[in-house]
């Protein structure tokens, strides 16, 4: 693994900085009932744990997430305004208003999706996996995974499957702390959730302070390599959500210790002021550098507001049914057909 | 035209194969469908022919078979996906209902998956209660995905053809009792003999009353439409071959000239494949109904393992014959 160059630290604050902004905005515009809906999972908190691991991939390898989705997808550089209008349900959003926070995606950046079903997406994540082997690429599939899911059947299952087949993946587990609110220590009888890679034959890369994006990187790397060449690779990351499970979660309004834990967090650990200082004690002063990034994210983040805004709502009998099937000659319909969509 | 008769286990197996030979995206993965042969022996040979890379043993994992499929469908091949029974598909109902029927919707049509799930239904004999379903109903419940279900070889041929080649997901079920029921194939059957997603098909004409079923009902309704002819009933029976989409026209047409209709289906009766019939019926056709639509279905019990009680709640050709003469 080559070390992070000047140019990948500054692109990653830029990302992380993006992302923070992003957030927060989602944040204030749904207790502003601009962003409705009940789902809206941020990823405050975990900007280091995507930008650090997805900076080791290449453009052909592949990414799928659950539903804290959507730093994943800015990080792969799909376009914050399609991001922001698909929290607001528009037309113009990523997922033309059908999915919301949970369901993004991007076909062009090998983006796989968001997925709500907590460990539906894991052997998805197999299965594209596979899909490369069986063709004989290389590519590997960077699969995001929350502490809840590794008590999941589809955690246990997909992790087997992939050890049996050799399949290209990376399992990351964001280990948060909790799964929505629910302790790790009360949830899993093995706390080291790495550790549960063992269980399936799968080389873990340990646990890694998520919090610092070189830190997270250096083992990422380590790790894509050995899943381009092996097989599957497990690696945990320690992480801290700023914004509760989602953002109708009052669980931190309702217990102090909580409040107090992630008080701690955002002054010890903070992802993007640990980045900050990677960078200036290395290459000195780049504090007009950083500025900008902050400035730009603050503009990129207003003016997907605006988009979004802006844009026109799905209303139609027709933006409803379509594309729950694919269009096909082998499909018979006619007017009494029930159940075979609309084209 | 010369045919042959040919056990439908041999028909889906000659579908399967050059289905694979034509598309070397097309690969098989369930529980035993390689080594074993098939639980089954539809795949018997086929690890010979295609090598483990395309026909794939998985471990019993219901759950990622059924989102293993997805990924790989989304990620560009064509994967045939084997429950060995359908009873166990129910494990894998979240990958089904949630991820394989829903991908293409909740990205508005960013992807597809064009999948299939095979699995083998129906009760068996003395199978006991678990292993004792055919609730291809509950699978067809979910927009996003094709239910197939044929009860004849040629059928079964064209129709898994045709989930395979189309870019939507279809659940296939094949009923065990019909696996080896011969029934006619032609000699010089074309390779891309197709039947389309959603085709019912008359298999049988009459005037008198509209047997509508699917897969092992339609035996039933064929036996039982044989012994009515004896005593002067005619009964079309309508094969509606697909539980989604449902080719209802057939259905309608049938009945505008009969005027009556007998539901008769292997599940169970309650929110079943004929509540849905006779539901469409009476929003459709209320003005050509001459009589109370009935349905011939399982009794609403688990199914127990001794022998008399266990045929005591199955339906059977009597039972549709009963329920014809109950309203012509």
């Amino acid at each position: 693994m080559a070390a992070p160059t000047k140019e990948m630290l500054l692109d990653w604050y830029r990302q992380m900085v993006l992302i923070r902004e992003f957030e927060e905005t989602c944040h204030r515009l749904y207790e502003e009932k601009r962003i409705t809906g009940v789902y809206l999972h941020l990823y405050s908190g975990h900007e280091a744990s995507g930008v650090g691991s997805m900076a080791a991939l290449r453009k052909t390898d592949h990414v799928i997430t659950a539903y804290r989705d959507h730093g994943i997808g800015l990080i792969l550089g799909m376009d914050p305004k399609a991001v922001m209008a698909e929290m607001m349900g528009k037309k113009t959003g990523s997922s033309g208003g059908k999915g919301g926070s949970m369901h993004l995606a991007s076909a062009e950046h090998n983006f796989w999706g968001g997925y709500a079903i907590v460990g539906g997406h894991l052997p998805l994540a197999a299965g594209i996996a596979l899909a490369s082997k069986y063709r004989g690429e290389d590519d590997v599939t960077m699969t995001y995974v929350g502490d809840g899911a590794t008590n999941n059947g589809y955690f246990h299952e997909s992790l087997n499957m992939s050890a049996i087949w050799d399949l290209p993946v990376v399992w990351i587990i964001e280990n948060n702390g909790y799964g929505m609110g629910t302790e790790v220590a009360r949830a899993s009888g093995q706390v080291e959730l790495h550790r549960k890679a063992e269980a399936y034959g799968i080389k873990s890369f340990g646990r890694v302070d998520a919090q610092n994006a070189l830190e997270v990187y250096a083992v990422a790397s380590k790790a894509v390599e050995y899943a381009r060449r092996k097989g599957p690779a497990v690696i945990e990351h320690v992480t801290y959500r700023y914004r509760g499970h989602g953002v109708s979660d009052k669980q931190y309004d309702a217990r102090d210790d909580m409040s107090a834990e992630l008080q701690e967090w955002m002054a010890t650990r903070e992802p993007i002021k640990i980045l900050r200082d990677c960078i200036e004690s290395a290459y000195g002063d780049v504090a007009a550098i950083l500025a900008g990034h902050e400035a730009d994210a603050a503009r990129i983040v207003a003016e997907s507001v605006k988009f979004a805004e802006a844009s026109e709502l799905p209303a139609t009998y027709e933006d409803l049914m379509r594309n729950a099937y694919v269009a096909s000659d082998l499909v018979h319909k006619s007017e009494g057909s029930v159940g075979a969509g609309i084209d | 035209m010369a045919a042959r008769n040919v056990a439908m286990r041999e028909a889906i197996r000659r579908a399967l194969r050059e289905e694979m030979r034509r598309d070397e995206n097309v690969f098989v993965m369930g529980e035993e469908v390689a080594y074993w042969q098939g639980t089954h022996r539809v795949t018997r040979g086929f690890l010979e022919e295609f090598g483990e890379r395309r026909v794939r043993d998985t471990p019993i994992s219901e759950m990622a078979i059924g989102g293993v499929a997805v990924g790989a469908a989304l990620a560009g091949l064509r994967p045939v996906a084997e429950f060995m029974t359908i009873n166990f598909a129910f494990l894998a109902l979240d990958a089904i209902a949630n991820h394989a029927a829903k991908v293409r919707y909740f990205f508005d049509g960013m992807f597809k998956a064009p999948l299939v799930y095979r699995a083998a239904s129906g009760w068996g004999n003395q199978a006991t209660a678990s292993h004792s379903h055919a609730p291809e109903p509950i699978f067809a419940h979910f927009p996003g995905i094709y239910v197939g279900c044929p009860s004849n070889s040629l059928d079964a041929y064209g129709m898994l053809k045709a989930s395979i080649r189309d870019d939507n997901p279809v659940l296939f079920t094949e009923s065990i009792a019909l696996y080896p029921k011969p029934s006619p194939m032609p000699d010089d059957l074309d390779g891309d003999y197709l039947i389309p997603i959603g085709k019912g098909d008359i298999k049988r004409e009459g005037g008198d009353v509209t047997l509508v079923a699917y897969a092992r009902g339609v035996d039933w309704a064929l036996q039982a439409a044989r012994q009515l002819a004896r005593d002067g009933v005619e009964a079309e029976v309508v094969d509606l071959r697909w539980l989604r989409p449902l080719d209802m026209d057939l259905v309608y047409s049938s009945f505008k000239k009969t005027n009556r209709c007998v539901i008769v289906e292997e599940s169970l009766p309650m929110y079943s494949f004929g509540s849905e019939i006779a539901a469409l019926l009476q929003e459709n056709m209320f003005d050509y109904m001459d009589a109370p639509i009935k349905r011939v279905a399982a009794e609403d019990v688990p199914l127990p393992y001794s022998k008399e009680i266990e045929l005591l709640a199955l339906p059977n050709a009597q039972k549709v014959a009963d329920a014809v003469k109950e309203i012509v």
